[in-house]
Formats: C-alpha cells, sequence, structure tokens
C-alpha cells in the first residue's frame, strides 16, 4: 500500500512541475560552464561558423597555450591566492580581536562606536575611488599587493559577523575564570576565544577569500603592471585584445573558473549555509 | 581591592582601544578620508599629476551637460531593474520549489542553482559576451534565427546592451538569492503549509498568503541589496562593452571610471561620486521608510 502511495505521488503534476522547473534552473545554471567548455576546446574558425559548435572539441591544450603565450596564467593565479590569502587572515585577525572587544570587553564609549562601524557598512566603496587611487600613488603601493591588502582588512561585516558569534557561544563564566587565573586580555582572546570561535572563522573566511579573489575594480585601478596582476585583471587583459581568439579567451576563463569550482564543490554545504547564515542575520 | 579593580577596568579599556583601534585607523585612512576628499576634489580640475586648480560647480555643470552622464544614470536604473526584478520573482520560486518536501536530490539542486554566484563576475561577462556576439554565430543570434529575428547588435543597440548586461546581472544572483530565501523559508513553521493544504489552498495561494509575508524581512534584505548592488554595476559594462564602454551600455560607476582612469579628468569623476552619493542616499532612505512603514503594519495588524 504505501509503495502504491508513493509511486502515486511521483506521477502527480504538481510534482512534475517543480521537478521541470528545478531541472530548467539548474540547465539554466550550467549552460554557461558547458558552451564555456565547448568554446574553450574549439578552433576560432571553428566557433565563427553558423551553426556554431555545442559539443566540445579537441583544442583544449593548444587554447590554453595561446593563453600562457599572451599572459601570465600561473602568475596571475598566484597573485590572487596571496593577496586572497593576505587579506583573508589579517581580516579573520582583526575582525575577530575587535568582535571579542565589543562582546566581551567592558569599556566608555562601547555603543557609539560599535554603531560607527555598522554605519560604515552603509558606505559604498567606489565613492571615495578616486582619493583612495591618490593616497596609494602617494604611498608609493602602487602596483604593489599593499594597495589591495591593507585596505582589504578593514571589514565592518567581519568585526558584527564575530561579535555576534562570539556573544552566543562563548559563555562568560570561562573568561572571568581566566581572569581569576590572571591571563590578560589577550591570552584569553587567543587561548580560549579563537579556539572556540573556528566554525566562526572558517565561514568569515570563505566568504572573504572569494571576495577578493573575484574582485575586479580595485585590482584594475592599482595594479596596473601585468606583473601583478591578479586573474581577474588578467582575464580582462585576454578579452582586450585586439585580435578576438574566442577560443583562446574561453580558455583562459575556463581555467580560471575551474579551480573555483573545485573548492565550491568540495565545501559546497559550508559554502553555502555560511552565505546565507551571513546575509539572513545581517 | 578596590584600587586594583579599578586598575584592571583601565587595563581592560586600554587593550579594548587597543584592539579595535586598526579599524577605525584604517577606515579614517582608506574609508573616511577618501568620502571628504571626493566632495573637495569635485570642485577642482586635476588630471592627478599637476596642481589642482578650483573651478568651483563647473565639473558638475560638465557632468550634467554631458548626455553620456544622463545615459549612465538611466542605464543604471534600467539594467538594475531588468536584472534584479525577474531575478527576485525566479529566486522566489525556485527557493520554494527546493523548499518543498516532496523534491528530491535537493541538495543537488541547490548547488547547481548556486553554482553561477561563485563564478567571479569578469568570467561570467566573459562568457555573456559570447553568448551575446554580434555575429550570426553567437549562440543568442543563433537561436533567434530560428524565429526570423536578427542577427542583433548586442553591445551597439539600445535595448539588447541592457538585455544582455541585466541577463548576465540575473544569471549570477539568482542562485544566491535563491539560497537567501530557502534560509529565510526554512524557519516558517511547516504547519502552516500543512493547514493551508488541508484547506486546499493552491501552490500560489501558498507564496501568495503565508510565503511571502512570513518572508518580509528577508526579501526587504534582498531588495536592499540589490538595490545598492545594481547602483555599483561596473564590471559587466566594462567587460562587454570594452574600454569604449558605449553610450547605450554605461553605468555610473562605470562613467566615472572612465573619467578618473581613461580621460584623467579625476575631478568631474568626483563629481560623477557625488551625484551617485546622493542617489544612493535619497535609495537607501525610501529602502529605509519602505521597511519601517512595514513593520508598523505588521505590528498593528
Amino acid at each position: 500500500m504505501a509503495k502504491k502511495e508513493v509511486g502515486a505521488s511521483k506521477l502527480s503534476p504538481k510534482k512534475m512541475l517543480v521537478y521541470l522547473f528545478l531541472t530548467l534552473g539548474s540547465i539554466t545554471s550550467l549552460f554557461p560552464f558547458y558552451y564555456m567548455l565547448v568554446m574553450a576546446t574549439r578552433q576560432n574558425r571553428e566557433i565563427n561558423q553558423v551553426p556554431p559548435p555545442f559539443t566540445p572539441g579537441s583544442d583544449l591544450v593548444s587554447n590554453f597555450q595561446k593563453v600562457l603565450d599572451n599572459i601570465d596564467f600561473f602568475g596571475a593565479i598566484w597573485n590572487t591566492f596571496f593577496v586572497a590569502s593576505s587579506v583573508t587572515i589579517g581580516t579573520l585577525f582583526l575582525c575577530s580581536l575587535a568582535g571579542y572587544t565589543f562582546s566581551k570587553l567592558e569599556f566608555k564609549g562601547k555603543t557609539i562606536l560599535f554603531t560607527m562601524i555598522l554605519v560604515t557598512m552603509m558606505v559604498p566603496p567606489q565613492l571615495g575611488l578616486i582619493p583612495q587611487y591618490y593616497i596609494i600613488t602617494t604611498l608609493g603601493w602602487l602596483n604593489d599587493f599593499r594597495a589591495i591588502i591593507i585596505p582589504g582588512l578593514i571589514n565592518a561585516f567581519g568585526i558584527f559577523w564575530m561579535r555576534q558569534y562570539m556573544k552566543e557561544s562563548v559563555p562568560y563564566e570561562i573568561i572571568e575564570s581566566a581572569k581569576i587565573d590572571g591571563c590578560s586580555n589577550f591570552r584569553i582572546y587567543w587561548n580560549i576565544v579563537v579556539p572556540m570561535c573556528l566554525p566562526a572563522f572558517a565561514t568569515l573566511g570563505i566568504i572573504v577569500f572569494m571576495h577578493v579573489w573575484n574582485d575586479f575594480l580595485w585590482p584594475l585601478v592599482v595594479l596596473r603592471d601585468p606583473s601583478v596582476h591578479t586573474i581577474q585583471v588578467a582575464l580582462r587583459a585576454l578579452n582586450d585584445a585586439r585580435l578576438l581568439d574566442y577560443g583562446m579567451i574561453m580558455s583562459g576563463t575556463f581555467w580560471a573558473t575551474v579551480p573555483l569550482i573545485v573548492v565550491f564543490l568540495l565545501f559546497n554545504r559550508l559554502f553555502i549555509e555560511s552565505l546565507s547564515e551571513g546575509a539572513v542575520k545581517s | 581591592m578596590k584600587k586594583r579593580r579599578m586598575s584592571d577596568q583601565k587595563r581592560t579599556a586600554l587593550s579594548a582601544y587597543l584592539f579595535i583601534s586598526p579599524f577605525y585607523i584604517l577606515f579614517a585612512i582608506f574609508g573616511l578620508f577618501p568620502m571628504i576628499f571626493s566632495f573637495y576634489l569635485s570642485f577642482f580640475r586635476w588630471d592627478g599629476l599637476t596642481p589642482m586648480e578650483y573651478v568651483g560647480f563647473s565639473n558638475f555643470e560638465f557632468i550634467f551637460s554631458d548626455p553620456a552622464f544622463f545615459s549612465s544614470i538611466k542605464n543604471t536604473f534600467l539594467i538594475g531593474i531588468m536584472g534584479t526584478l525577474p531575478q527576485i520573482i525566479v529566486a522566489l520560486f525556485l527557493a520554494f520549489a527546493l523548499n518543498s518536501q516532496l523534491v528530491r536530490f535537493r541538495n543537488s539542486f541547490r548547488t547547481l542553482v548556486f553554482l553561477p554566484y561563485i563564478t567571479s563576475i569578469v568570467a561570467v561577462a566573459i562568457i555573456f559576451g559570447v553568448i551575446f556576439n554580434n555575429q550570426p554565430f553567437g549562440f543568442a543570434n543563433y537561436v533567434l534565427s530560428f524565429f526570423d529575428i536578427g542577427p542583433i547588435r548586442w553591445n551597439a543597440e539600445y535595448w539588447p546592451v541592457k538585455i544582455a548586461i541585466a541577463s548576465m546581472v540575473f544569471w549570477r544572483w539568482v542562485g544566491y538569492n535563491t539560497i537567501i530565501f530557502l534560509a529565510g523559508m526554512q524557519s516558517i513553521p511547516k504547519d502552516l503549509y500543512e493547514a493551508a493544504k488541508i484547506d486546499g489552498a493552491t501552490i500560489l495561494q501558498q507564496i501568495r498568503h503565508i510565503t511571502i509575508p512570513m518572508l518580509r524581512p528577508v526579501i526587504m534584505f534582498v531588495v536592499f541589496t540589490a538595490t545598492i548592488g545594481s547602483l555599483q554595476l561596473f564590471t559587466e559594462p566594462l567587460i562587454f562593452l570594452g574600454r569604449g564602454l558605449r553610450e547605450e551600455g554605461i553605468t555610473v560607476v562605470a562613467y566615472l571610471w572612465r573619467d578618473a582612469f581613461v580621460y584623467n579628468s579625476f575631478g568631474s569623476a568626483s563629481a560623477a561620486a557625488i551625484v551617485l552619493f546622493f542617489i544612493i542616499i535619497v535609495l537607501t532612505t525610501i529602502n529605509f521608510l519602505i521597511t519601517s512603514r512595514i513593520g508598523k503594519s505588521k505590528k498593528v495588524g
């Protein structure tokens, strides 16, 4: 009987509709990736035909070779990785320290200072773009990774996020007893609070890392020299070439996207949960 | 005893200020100062090299007499609406479908739908640039050829440019918003739906009378971030249109970037930034007013 019921509900038109809708959504999601793969494995003259090819070809390697001739692909990937890791580590440290301070320490002006941080979240970063560029040139940081890393360390959302987490999951008694044992405030943070908040670190770390990895406008402005290009800026340079070789361009885009997809599939659940949690909470 | 406690408090306060100071110092240098300086700069003519020259309001006069600037504002709004409105509606339906207890493979669907979000905007713009190629071999034109349409010059004509850019925005963000909505939906009590089903409510009725009212704060959040995000559109038009940034597709941020870093006209670019700033303030205020009004009516009702 029960079996029959399951079978019956499987065929219900409502359910079919839901599946159809989800399948359509998934195909729409996937198609550009597939099309990218098709283009990345084809020669330009095959792409320029009507009808265009819809199945992968055999030029994956030769197209990528052309990418390597045009841009320092691996250098750009390394630059991006270096910059994103530095910003992530720095941000995690500063945000967790500030989050700890705002959730567990008492001091004058706490509320006002914290409100100030929340207000800064409203300000779109592009508004100060030109003076920021001027500051970077004055400091001599043009074409220098410091131009990305140092300003990237300010993260109001990160402080907010860490404060929320610590407020909920670090009991006050533990901090109190550590204080009685004579721990300094920093030692309490480093030896007690940080180990207790590793999930919050992982979540914020993913968000920050991805954000820096995908950032484009600011690196475009301050990293002019090809030797310091991040992968996004390098991809743009590839796309801006005078003679458009779509096979080559898509090969570059493809190989720049694949690592992200692999990492995403590995940490899929953590990834999605962290982003939705961060959004719903803020 | 009392004395020690005082000094303890002082020490705590001192370390507290020390721990949070990096944020304020960095924000002062890289956030606040640049913003204020942008206002100052908008009254000067400056190419970044020679001394600044005070010119009063002429930067504003210049951008307001520049048709491209008006286009940039119009484009930003049009592309913003075209990209986000359908996106929010589709995301609501997708989230509702994913939230349904009947569906199997929910995690796989969720992952697939979310995949575009992790792709960089540069990559998205490049891929869509090929899909929306002007030539007959471009995917979009090829499909349209079956309906005897085209070939359309996607990056040169008024509406096609906007459709192409809006579709990039749509594609990259629809899954992200789906996940946000889904997270919100999962906090809605299941028995509400059960009761509605017993009363014979259709899916559309369930969405209208249960999901949307319960989801109001999340919807507001999504609308809010989508609005701000649309106002910052830059990468898609730059990659899709190239350095020239044709008037049909230029956005405000792209306009100010071109003024500053292609034409070396930092003063008028700053003026554009100031105008953008006021647009954002106005829209944020409207957003807040609507949100708080809805909050109020909810309390009354």
